[in-house]
């Protein structure tokens, strides 16, 4: 390679020779193509085909050419320096793209690494569960109603065919607010929903109302003093048993599957006449070698609530012409039902307030 | 209610193809719902025989113990025993003493099991081969019969080497039902019996249809004041009993059966014939009665020592307790327990037999009042068949005569008459209408007739019914539905989907409730249930003044616990105690929500109790729903310990004042309301820290730091922070149709201004005073620093703020945008005394 022409000598042009000139497009292709990353390739770009190069001195001594000399001079000169460049074009363009590949490359972290910054929230089964139900009935054209839980004993008892001296007022044990001559009460059942909603609308009514109530029970595994109920009311023209039992079989197969049915017997409410008792069909072992199964104790059945034909004095107490309307009711605990879905063996711990238990749940049951 | 199958079976003649099993699965689908079977016996195997003790050594011990070196004779049990010797007999140690040579025993012999995996083999003890155990009645897994020792078998029990099992009443099931309260004729075998006759379709005696003799009024003289209470009353006599007399085995077993204790044949007598009939009865020690009887209600101050030696002062007046009295003043709390003073005992021989028919009601009032529940009381506050007493108190006669020895008195007083059974008219096609089973006219007649109803013949496709007498649940036409579809069969019911249900969804509140939920539970907060009552002492804990309006509860009567007496007017007692449970039980930090009802009172008087054969007018519902407590649901959240978690990224975070009112505010903006937080204070909270929530200028409630007090008492980390509110007044708020939003594209003009105020000025003060001075070309303000140092001087703080304007036609100069500014500024300088840097 040749330095910088100090003592130019315009006859003497060996820079453009045509040896010199293939020498220094030679050397210019051989350092690009070992340059190794963009660096490299900046040094050699300068050294090859910047103003000092072989090949830009080589350029500016054609000038001094004998004009017959120039043509073909500047030809091969500009061939070379034309090489030189679209070889280093080329290789910039190769090695930018294993430098952005590089770049992303060592960019790497390790995907695994834990991201709870933040905690997780969740809403309670009871509230999701209760929510579940309602929106089975919502998504059969019924209402969704709700009434306070402190509420006046004559709907709690009275309209419901519950009479002051009724058995079954000692059945559910009641909170009654102080003085209990008040005729206030902690509402022991959701019924009285069904009550106000049978005075405040005109049939057809079809409402279901989840909600709080509370007995004068001891807190253990399979008590509580507060816990939740599911009701439902329907009244219509020619409502029979036969819809009862078809609202309840739709109601299992949704919240229990497919197939999942219910199985009538004879019982008392007095809201209710006649009434039932309701037991599904064991969602764990289908009634099928049931002797070993833990969640209906090889009963193949599990008891899930009461039901019936609303009494025709509740329909009178409630202002529902029952010469013209009938109407079922039903009604289970949430909490029990959230128990044996879940296969939860402590009532106590919907009401503990562990987060471990609430999380557990997801945001929808 | 506790049914042997064997004594249904004497009752009802049952096909041998009906197994207990078939039995009760039958006697499930008619209402009498089967609650558990018991067989005694059954958990014991191996040889259980008869056998009569030969001789009995007694050995005194070095431990001070006396045992019983008994050789017992086995019988014919023998060839199950090796190298038995007959003359021997089978040597046993035993260590009761109850008995002596001579006596039959029940023994079990080496390869028995006693319940509870017993086993049984020869061992050596106290110096002899014990080969096998002379057994008492507890070890058998039988009721204790108040001797505590071994069971003596009566002379003319089986013979020695017989198997004891039978004689034991083993192999023999008890069904327990659970009968509902309008069945209380079930309460007896003859309601049992009755019901399986009729689930088999077989002929049934009824146990109660006996001939008794002619009323003469000659027992005893009994005046009925109250026929009303009482409106039968029959009485019998019997003299020459034998107070000694036992109980017969087969009597004192069924008792036991049953659930009951036998005590002496009088008193077995008179339960087994309860349990029989379903009758209640009474015997009296004829010779403690002075003159004759009456039945009464009570008058002011009377009291009565009851048969459970329980002095009661008796209620008066005319919804008073009805009471048995002879000329010494009450002597019988009536239909429920008798009373001490004429009670039978060991030496009574002249025995007065009472069997009446009381009003449901008034033992129903009397049973509550003085907290006393007896089987006898139970049938009654129920309902007894009214025909029965003549026969139930005829039945005891004969039984005490029996095995009593007694003399039957001639005579027989019975005073009044059942009331009539009320006929009941019914269309014949209710059943199939309201069971949607087909179900003709004719099967709905034939059913009725089988529970005992009479059926008048039909007319117009209308019967009139009069149910039988043990039925005086049956007074609607639905409750003969029942009884029609019940013996058809609930699982005839078809299943059909009602088709006419119209909903219009949930409602836009209940929409709103699951909207809280979620945005709560989404911000990390996780849901909890917790129980609404509280004390003055969780009031306490709170650090609440004496006058604190929350302190004003509505109280219960009967509260579960005496330490909290109250419905509760604050969700967070129940919340800091579950945060404080969550934090005891190791999570480094919590954040909790809770939506429930609160109660505060209304103080508008009583609510009242209406009538029910008419609807209560509007005015009166009103009245009704105003009686109630004011009821709103409130929302609370508390947040404690560790908030965000340290971790590679760096330092976490532990919930702080801000946090609380970040989770409102978010809400809040979620939710499309505005809300305002000012500065106050109020307990729970920190009072340099409590933020007060409200939406145009009405109070929704408070949100901040806990006071350091609360979180030591809760057990809570410094500084956890708080929320609650009403969320009535929240929701109400939120916007039902929003305006949608008009915004430019323009481009932005970005002012920052930082402004030095006075500590005490509030941001929000300083940012409405920018907001206002700003005009109309403010699109936002945001406050992005807020520094208190050297810097400002003291008692002075800077706060920071991004104005950001925009013009809704057109590009801002540098003039608008630095205009617009320096009028917010000077706004700001104004109201705030704020001094740009």
């Amino acid at each position: 390679m040749s330095g910088p022409n100090t003592d130019y000598d315009p006859v003497e042009v060996a820079a453009v020779s045509p040896a010199e000139v293939e020498a220094a497009r030679d050397a210019a292709l051989a350092a690009i193509a070992a340059a190794a990353d963009l660096e490299q390739l900046k040094a050699v770009r300068s050294d090859h085909a910047g103003d000092r190069s072989p090949l830009a001195l080589a350029n500016r001594e054609i000038g001094a050419l004998p004009p017959q000399a120039r043509k073909e001079a500047g030809q091969r000169v500009g061939q070379a320096r034309g090489a030189v460049n679209q070889a280093l074009a080329a290789r910039s363009a190769e090695l930018e793209v294993e430098h952005e590949a590089r770049i992303l490359v060592e960019e790497s972290v390790d995907v695994t690494l834990p991201t709870d910054r933040d905690p997780v929230g969740a809403r309670h089964p009871l509230t999701t569960g209760a929510e579940l139900i309602a929106d089975i009935f919502v998504a059969m054209g019924w209402e969704v109603a709700e009434g306070p839980v402190i509420e006046a004993e004559w709907l709690n008892f009275d309209a419901l065919n519950l009479g002051p001296d009724h058995p079954a007022r000692t059945m559910q044990d009641t909170f009654w607010t102080d003085p209990a001559d008040d005729h206030v009460v902690l509402r022991t059942h959701t019924s009285p929903v069904q009550a106000r909603t049978m005075l405040t609308r005109t049939p057809p009514i079809y409402v279901v109302c989840p909600g709080r109530v509370f007995r004068t029970d001891e807190y253990d595994a399979t008590h509580s003093p507060m816990f939740h109920q599911v009701e439902g009311l329907a009244i219509d023209e020619g409502i029979s048993m036969a819809h009862l039992k078809g609202t309840l079989d739709h109601f299992a197969s949704q919240m229990f599957g497919e197939g999942i049915t219910t199985r009538f017997r004879p019982s008392y409410f007095p809201f209710t006449e006649p009434s039932a008792e309701v037991d599904l069909v064991c969602f764990v072992c289908r009634g099928v070698d049931s002797d070993a199964c833990r969640t209906c104790r090889g009963e193949g059945w599990i008891e899930w609530g009461g039901c019936g034909i609303v009494n025709p004095r509740v329909l009178q107490a409630c202002g529902v012409d029952s010469s013209r309307y009938s109407g079922f009711a039903f009604g289970m605990g949430i909490d029990r039902t959230l128990m044996f879905r879940h296969g939860l063996e402590d009532l106590r711990t919907l009401f503990e307030g562990d987060v471990r238990f609430t999380t557990a749940f997801g945001s929808e049951l | 209610m506790k049914a042997p199958v064997s004594w249904i079976r004497e009752l009802v003649d049952l096909p041998e193809t009906v197994t207990t099993e078939v039995l009760t699965d039958r006697l499930t689908a008619l209402g009498l719902k089967l609650e558990g079977i018991e067989a005694a016996g059954a958990d014991i195997e191996g040889p259980l025989v008869i056998g009569r003790v030969l001789t009995q050594d007694k050995e005194p011990q070095k431990n001070g113990k006396v045992i019983n070196w008994c050789r017992v004779d086995i019988g014919a049990a023998g060839e199950l025993v090796e190298g038995y010797d007959p003359a021997e007999g089978q040597g046993i140690v035993c260590g009761a003493h109850n008995f002596g040579p001579g006596d039959k025993v029940v023994v079990i012999l080496p390869g028995g099991v006693l319940p509870g995996d017993f086993r049984i083999s020869a061992r050596k003890t106290y110096g002899h081969v014990s080969a096998g155990m002379i057994c008492s009645a507890s070890e058998l897994g039988l009721p204790e019969d108040g001797s505590d020792g071994i069971i003596v078998v009566p002379e003319d029990g089986p013979e020695p080497g017989t198997d004891a099992r039978e004689f034991l009443g083993f192999g023999d099931e008890v069904i327990e039902f659970e009968i509902n309260p309008d069945r209380a004729y079930a309460l007896s075998l003859r309601g049992v019996a009755r019901e399986a006759a009729l689930g088999f379709g077989v002929p049934f005696t009824d146990p109660a249809d006996r001939a008794v003799p002619e009323v003469d009024g000659k027992a005893w003289e009994v005046v009925v004041d109250d026929p009303t209470g009482c409106p039968v009353f029959a009485a019998r006599l019997v003299s020459g009993f034998d107070p000694s007399a036992p109980t017969p085995e087969h009597i004192k077993r069924r008792v036991e059966q049953a659930g009951m204790r036998s005590i002496s044949l009088a008193v077995d007598v008179t339960n087994y014939v309860m349990l029989e009939l379903g009758q209640p009865t009474h015997g009296y020690d004829a010779d403690k009665v002075a003159g004759s009887l009456g039945v009464r209600r009570a008058r002011a101050g009377e009291r009565i020592t009851t048969l459970d030696d329980a002095v009661r002062d008796l209620s008066p007046g005319n919804d008073g307790d009805l009471v048995i009295t002879d000329d010494s003043g009450p002597i019988g709390l009536a239909g429920v327990m008798g009373g001490a003073t004429t009670e039978i005992s060991g030496t009574t021989t002249r025995i007065l037999v009472e069997a009446a028919h009381w009003d449901p009601v008034s033992m129903f009032r009397t049973g509550k009042r003085h907290k006393l529940s007896s089987e006898a009381g139970k049938r009654n506050e129920r309902g007894v068949d009214p025909l029965l007493p003549a026969g139930a108190a005829d039945r005891v006669v004969e039984l005490l005569v029996e095995h009593g020895g007694a003399t039957a008195e001639p005579g027989f007083t019975l005073v009044g008459t059942a009331p009539p059974q009320p006929t009941v008219t019914i269309a014949t096609d209710l059943p199939a209408q309201l069971s949607g089973i087909e179900i003709s006219a004719m099967t709905a007649v034939e059913h009725l007739r089988a529970i005992g109803a009479t059926v008048a013949e039909h007319e117009d496709g209308v019967v009139g019914v009069t149910p039988p007498s043990w039925r005086p649940d049956i007074t609607d036409p639905h409750d003969l539905v029942e009884e029609v579809v019940r013996i058809v069969g609930y699982d005839q019911v078809p299943s059909l989907l009602p088709r006419r249900a119209t909903g219009r969804g949930l409602t836009r509140l209940q929409r709103l409730r699951r909207r809280v939920g979620r945005s709560l539970a989404g911000a990390g907060l996780v849901e909890v249930v917790s129980f609404p009552f509280v004390g003055e002492a969780t009031f306490d804990r709170l650090g609440l003044t004496a006058d604190d309006p929350r302190r004003a509860t509505v109280p219960l009567a009967n509260p579960l616990s005496s330490e909290e007496p109250a419905y509760t007017t604050t969700l967070l007692p129940g919340l800091l105690e579950a945060a404080g449970r969550n934090i005891g039980r190791g999570a480094p930090g919590v954040a909790l929500f809770e939506t429930a009802t609160v109660a505060f009172p209304s103080d508008n008087g009583p609510a009242p109790i209406y009538g029910v054969h008419t609807r209560p007018t509007e005015a009166e519902v009103d009245k009704l729903i105003e009686a109630l407590p004011v009821q709103p649901q409130h929302l609370a959240v508390v947040l404690a310990g560790e908030r965000q978690r340290s971790g590679w990224w760096g330092a976490g975070a532990d919930a702080a004042w801000s946090d609380a009112l970040a989770v409102v505010r978010r809400l809040a903006t979620e939710l499309g309301v505005e809300l305002r937080v000012t500065a106050t204070h109020r307990m729970p909270w920190h009072p340099g820290r409590c933020a007060l929530l409200s939406i145009d200028e009405v109070e929704i409630g408070c949100a901040g730091e806990l006071h350091p007090k609360v979180c030591k008492s809760f057990g809570l980390p410094a500084r956890a922070a708080a929320i609650e509110l009403d969320l009535d007044a929240l929701l109400a708020a939120t916007p039902t149709v929003a305006a949608g939003p008009q915004f430019s594209t323009m481009p932005l003009a970005k002012e920052d201004v930082a402004l030095v105020v006075d500590a005490s000025v509030t941001a929000a003060d300083v940012e409405a005073a920018l907001r206002d001075g700003a005009g109309p070309l403010l699109e936002s303000v945001r406050l992005f620093d807020a520094y208190t140092g050297a810097q400002v001087g003291e008692g002075k703080k800077s706060l920071a703020f991004a104005l950001r304007f925009r013009a809704p036609d057109r590009t801002l100069t540098e003039g608008e945008a630095g205009a617009a500014r320096d009028a917010a500024v000077a706004e700001a300088a104004s109201r705030t005394g704020a001094v740009q840097r």
